[in-house]
């Protein structure tokens, strides 16, 4: 990520330094390779079984999963279907529409066209965000037989327990949250950096969690994240999502910074 | 009946509302509370395929549309009874949910009148005369028009509509605007023909291939519909029922 390009969009700074910040573990799959972004595998740690535990290190740069029945894994909850056009065709298309950006700002700055570079931000924003948002939450997504699902324990239990009262609670506020979105977006469990409390934010489209706050776990309410399963009865994938659910990814998203 | 401009000057609160005697009992009638309902569609639910299918047009309308419909009224209800309530701090509250189920309500309502089953005479563009003859002053031609509205389409970030409006009223020249979410059409801009690029509206069929969507849309266009809404004479209204 050139200096230039930052200081060219200035309003994606944000997002930017969290996927090259070294400490941002979380976003440490966010690939580059040459500055381009590259679609991260959906499976982190075994290739031939979608496992999605988290081991930000070992993302490779083999592409789509030539394995089709691992796009099952969340399976009933999130059908194959789904997760392999989610994965490798939407995803996919933010990682293009993120690297064409960057070519157009590169294009631009290296004639000094700084207007033409920074009319590019929207689209950065927005394919950048998408690449962020959806690296993210493949992560923090596990088979069911797996890590998936149940209730978190240790220090993030804490921690919910004393910001949202119980899981219970904080699980509804985040389904209510979801619920209330109008139009695409994401609603996201978020540690405040300063205060270290958690909260409930949502965003629209794929605009990134920045500014203080540092995403701990992120559900997608883009209606393509659920269509073909669940058609207009959201509230059902709002339910089920929690089933494959990975709180290991989540707690240590907590405890790094 | 109303018309859809009246319903948005409601939407955007500009109109007063009915407000109750003070001391008297709560009576949504007596205030005036009159609820939307979900209009028929103009055509069977298969009667666009194999450009949007059955399954498609069922789930949009019954649910989708209905469930805008269903949420505007309940909105609008809490919003009379927060007024007759003197409270402020919840009528304001309830505006985002007015703005958006109001404006999930008038886009559908729009969007199924300027659609038709493919073949018929009002989806050819002899259909309207009027608006092409403009057309071609404004974008050189239909062919080019429909390359630049359908990029408009295709540029849309996350859930909205893409428009061809006539800015500021009726006689105003010809442009193409995008509305994010439910946003509809504001400033006095009329709306002549609207596409629906929320996800649902074609993932069953066309899955992440929008642009095969958007391709196919223009052979269900109803272009009579367009004209009318040139030419201003439309009837775009939206059914309601009085309590009374
Ligand atoms: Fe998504
Ligand atoms: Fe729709």
């Amino acid at each position: 990520m050139s200096s230039t390009l930052l200081r060219t969009v200035p309003a994606l700074r944000g997002a930017l330094r969290a996927s090259g910040a070294p400490k941002a573990a979380a976003m440490a799959s966010t690939t580059f390779v040459r500055g381009k972004a590259t679609l991260p595998d959906l499976s982190c740690e075994c290739i031939d079984n979608l496992t999605y535990t988290q081991r930000p290190q070992a993302a490779t740069l083999r592409g789509a999963s030539s394995q089709g029945d691992d796009y099952g894994a969340l399976e009933p909850h999130i059908s194959g279907k789904i997760m392999e056009l989610h994965h490798t065709k939407h995803h996919q298309t933010y990682v293009n529409g993120l690297n064409s950006a960057l070519e157009t700002i590169a294009e631009a700055e290296s004639k000094g066209d700084f207007t033409k570079a920074a009319s590019v931000a929207p689209l950065l924003n927005f394919h950048g965000g998408g690449h962020i948002n959806h690296t993210l939450f493949w992560e923090n997504l596990a088979p069911a037989s797996r890590d998936g699902g149940g209730e978190p324990d240790g220090a993030l239990k804490k921690a919910i327990d004393s910001d949202f009262g119980s899981f219970d609670t904080f699980r509804k506020q985040m389904n209510t949250a979801l619920a209330g979105i109008q139009g695409s977006g994401w609603a996201w469990l978020v540690k405040d950096k300063s205060a270290g409390t958690l909260g409930l934010v949502t965003r629209a489209n794929q605009d990134p969690v920045s500014g203080p706050f540092v995403p701990l776990l992120g559900i997608d309410a883009w209606e393509h994240a659920y269509y073909l399963q669940y058609e207009n009865r959201k509230a059902e994938y709002f339910d089920a999502i929690w089933n494959v659910i990975n709180w290991k990814t989540v707690a240590a998203r907590y405890g790094k910074d | 009946m109303v018309n859809i401009a009246s319903l948005w000057q409601y939407l955007a609160l500009q109109a007063p509302l009915h407000s109750s005697m003070s001391g008297e009992p709560l009576n949504l009638t007596k205030m005036g509370l009159t609820t939307y309902t979900l209009p028929a569609l103009p055509y069977a639910y298969n009667a666009l395929e194999p450009h949007i299918s059955a399954q498609i047009m069922e789930l949009h309308h019954s649910k989708h549309h209905q469930a805008y419909v269903t949420n505007l009224n309940k909105a609008l209800e809490s919003h009379v009874a927060a007024v007759a309530a003197g409270d402020v701090a919840a009528q304001i509250a309830l505006q985002q949910t007015i703005k958006f189920n109001g404006g999930g309500h008038i886009n559908h309502s729009l969007f199924w009148k300027n659609l038709a089953p493919a073949g018929t005479e009002e989806t050819r563009a002899d259909a309207a005369k009027g608006l092409v003859a403009e057309i071609d002053r404004t974008w050189g031609g239909l062919e080019n028009f429909k390359k630049t509205f359908s990029a408009a389409l295709l540029g849309i970030q996350g859930s909205g509509w893409g428009w061809l409006v006539q800015e500021g009223g009726h006689g105003g020249s010809l442009r193409i605007v995008t509305t994010k979410d439910q946003d509809p059409v504001v400033g006095g801009d009329v709306p002549i023909l609207g596409v629906d690029m929320w996800e649902h509206a074609y993932y069953l069929q066309y899955l992440n291939g929008k642009a095969a969507y958007v391709e196919n849309i223009w052979n269900v266009i109803n272009w009579k519909t367009a004209e009318e809404r040139f030419q201003g004479k439309s009837e775009d209204k939206l059914e309601e029922k009085s309590e009374l």
